[in-house]
């Protein structure tokens, strides 16, 4: 397939959904690891919330790039050197567009969520002073809670947090007190990748807004999965990682207003990212391009664009419906056994497609185990969330989380596992 | 991977250690303590010594994890009993480069250790096999430089 081909490709129209389920077998066959088996049985890949699978149109467009228009971008004044800068590009504008991002330029391509997500605490530090306040939640990812450790570690600024609820929500009832006057960053995530919480970002955002604070959205586990708008959000920044909304891996974004991008500083400097340099003295480059020093992952974000293609093909609302199905499902089943015990809300409306649990009888590391003998991903652990765990009261859980790919038969063959793993302990 | 891996890394043995863990008790003095951490999943484990003269009197486990860590522990606890430090250090030494593919010594007994060989085929779960002994490693180093251990890990 040639560049052009590509190109036509990406304009073709896009077959319409159709509103029936039958489209949900086809979806999964677009992903070849899923066609592979594991310990001679079909792969159940219940991990997508650590990383989703690739379709096959974003495998193409990674080797696509590697075999026709390699070249570093920005930089040379050459056909492959276009090519890629526009590839690069085109990558940003429909980063920007799935979470509708106040336009391309408003768009940091990163490493990673992770990156972004210290790219914005490390980019305020210089705004930060001693006594300040950053209001995190209790559920967050390491992702989230880290950066603002060491940051509070360097400038002095106090840590606070939204308690959760025994239900695995947050706990708005003291938002009020916890927001004070020197609260001047929140952040927080939208959906939990342990509980499966659905946060209402809009409202805390709103709350924090009225004091003057700017807020900061951990998207990690929502976009690809749900429709993310950042403008219903009412959020100023976003970060979230490709690899988990079934693109490449080593490829991030950080989307946010321009007035926060150019409030903040620069947290690496080098090549791509400057103006003008002196041997004493240099200035910055303009957002996006301020944030981006050194040669950027070109590959990954050429192939980016054709996982949004097809979760735009799909549509994320009906993306949606299908996980909430699956979730709903999964609670069912899971909850029909004995003692297993099911963190976060029991209404699938209120959660993301994923289920943690905890077997008082099998320990997460045994389950993850003897669920692999029967073909079935899923991962144990704190999940980079271990202040959630210690609140939960235990040190690990199981997790099993879903994607475009994922069937009722997929939960069923996780809860046959979880019976053969029990059988297994207590025969 | 198969069931017969499956009944190779949870033998009999294992299952038996995982299900009546020894060293479950108070022990009367505690001479040397120390605690290990498994940072990937937040498994955690404390040693408690009991020590006469350089020879290990009593051991006790405290904290539990996954089958293979509770497993190994007890096994722990059941082999180093009676031993010298020293002793104890060299066992925890060649189960080690045990789990990492090395045969061990053909005269050293390593009781039920043997059993957990299974192991070395699910490399994830090394970790949890080593994470009493990386334990007991500091609770000698700590004995050696009396004081209590520190928290270590399996990193
Ligand atoms: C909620 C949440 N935030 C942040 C991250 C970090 O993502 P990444 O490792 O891609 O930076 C993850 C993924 O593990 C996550 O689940």
């Amino acid at each position: 397939m040639s560049r052009g081909d590509v190109e036509k490709q990406r304009k073709a129209p896009k077959p319409q959904p159709s509103a029936t389920e039958d489209r949900w077998p086809e979806v999964s066959r677009r992903f070849p690891a899923l066609q592979r088996s594991v310990n001679a049985h079909r792969l159940v890949y219940l991990d997508t919330a650590a990383t989703a699978q690739k379709p096959d149109g974003v495998i193409a467009a990674q080797q696509e790039y590697y075999r026709s228009f390699n070249a570093n971008v920005h930089r040379g004044i050459h056909t492959l050197a276009e090519e890629a800068t526009a590839a690069y590009e085109h990558c940003r504008a429909r980063a920007a567009q799935l979470v509708a991002a106040p336009s391309p330029s408003s768009l940091v391509i990163t490493r990673n969520a992770t990156a972004s997500l210290n790219m914005v605490a490390r980019g305020l530090e210089h705004t930060l002073h001693e006594g300040d306040e950053v209001l995190l939640t209790e559920m967050e990812h390491h992702a989230n809670l880290v950066p603002w450790i060491m940051l509070a570690q360097r400038t002095g600024i106090v840590l606070r947090h939204i308690p959760i609820t025994d239900d695995g929500k947050l706990d708005l009832s003291k938002l009020d007190e916890l927001l004070t006057a020197r609260t001047r960053i929140v952040s927080l995530m939208h959906v939990s990748n342990v509980l499966g919480t659905i946060n209402p970002v809009a409202e805390v955002a709103e709350a924090a807004h009225a004091r003057g604070a700017t807020v900061v959205v951990d998207a990690a586990q929502s976009v690809g999965h749900l429709p993310v708008d950042m403008v219903e959000l009412g959020v100023d920044a976003l970060a979230y990682s490709a690899h988990k909304c079934y693109g490449p891996m080593g490829l991030g974004f950080l989307a946010a207003k321009p007035e926060l991008l150019d409030l903040m500083e620069p947290m690496e400097g080098g090549g791509e990212m400057i103006n003008e340099v002196f041997l004493d003295r240099a200035t910055w480059a303009e957002p996006p391009l301020k944030f981006e020093a050194g040669t950027p992952n070109v590959a990954s974000a050429a192939a980016f664009p054709a996982a949004v293609d097809m979760l735009e093909e799909i549509g994320l609302e009906a993306v949606r419906r299908h996980e909430e199905e699956l979730a709903g499902y999964a609670l069912e089943r899971l909850s029909s056994l004995p003692g297993l015990v099911i963190y976060g809300p029991t209404d699938p409306a209120e959660r993301g497609g994923l289920v943690s649990f905890h077997d008082p009888e099998v320990h997460p590391h045994d389950m993850a185990t003897l669920l692999d003998q029967a073909g079935v991903a899923v991962r144990a652990g704190h999940h980079c969330a271990q202040p959630l765990h210690r609140r939960l009261g235990v040190v690990a859980t199981t997790r099993a989380s879903l994607g475009v790919y994922s069937s009722k038969s997929d939960v069923d063959a996780l809860y046959e596992g979880i019976r053969f793993a029990r059988r297994y302990f207590n025969p | 991977m198969s069931m017969d891996a499956l009944d190779q890394l949870y033998r009999e043995v294992i299952l038996d250690h995982h299900r009546h863990p020894r060293g479950r008790h108070d022990i009367d003095r505690v001479d040397v303590e120390a605690s290990g951490l498994n940072p990937s999943c937040g498994d955690e484990v404390t040693l408690q010594l009991q020590v006469e003269g350089d020879r290990i009197t009593d051991v006790a486990v405290i904290g539990r994890g996954c089958a293979v860590s509770t497993a190994s522990g007890s096994i722990l606890a059941e082999l180093v009993k009676g031993h010298t430090i020293e002793d104890a250090r060299r066992i925890a030494e060649i189960f080690k480069r045990m789990m990492h593919g090395e045969d061990p010594p053909a005269e050293t007994d390593l009781g039920d250790l043997e059993a957990l060989t299974g192991v070395r085929q699910f490399p994830v779960r090394i970790k949890c096999a080593l994470l009493p002994w990386v334990t007991l490693l500091d609770a000698a180093v700590a004995r050696a430089e009396g004081r209590t251990g520190k928290t270590i890990t399996t990193e």
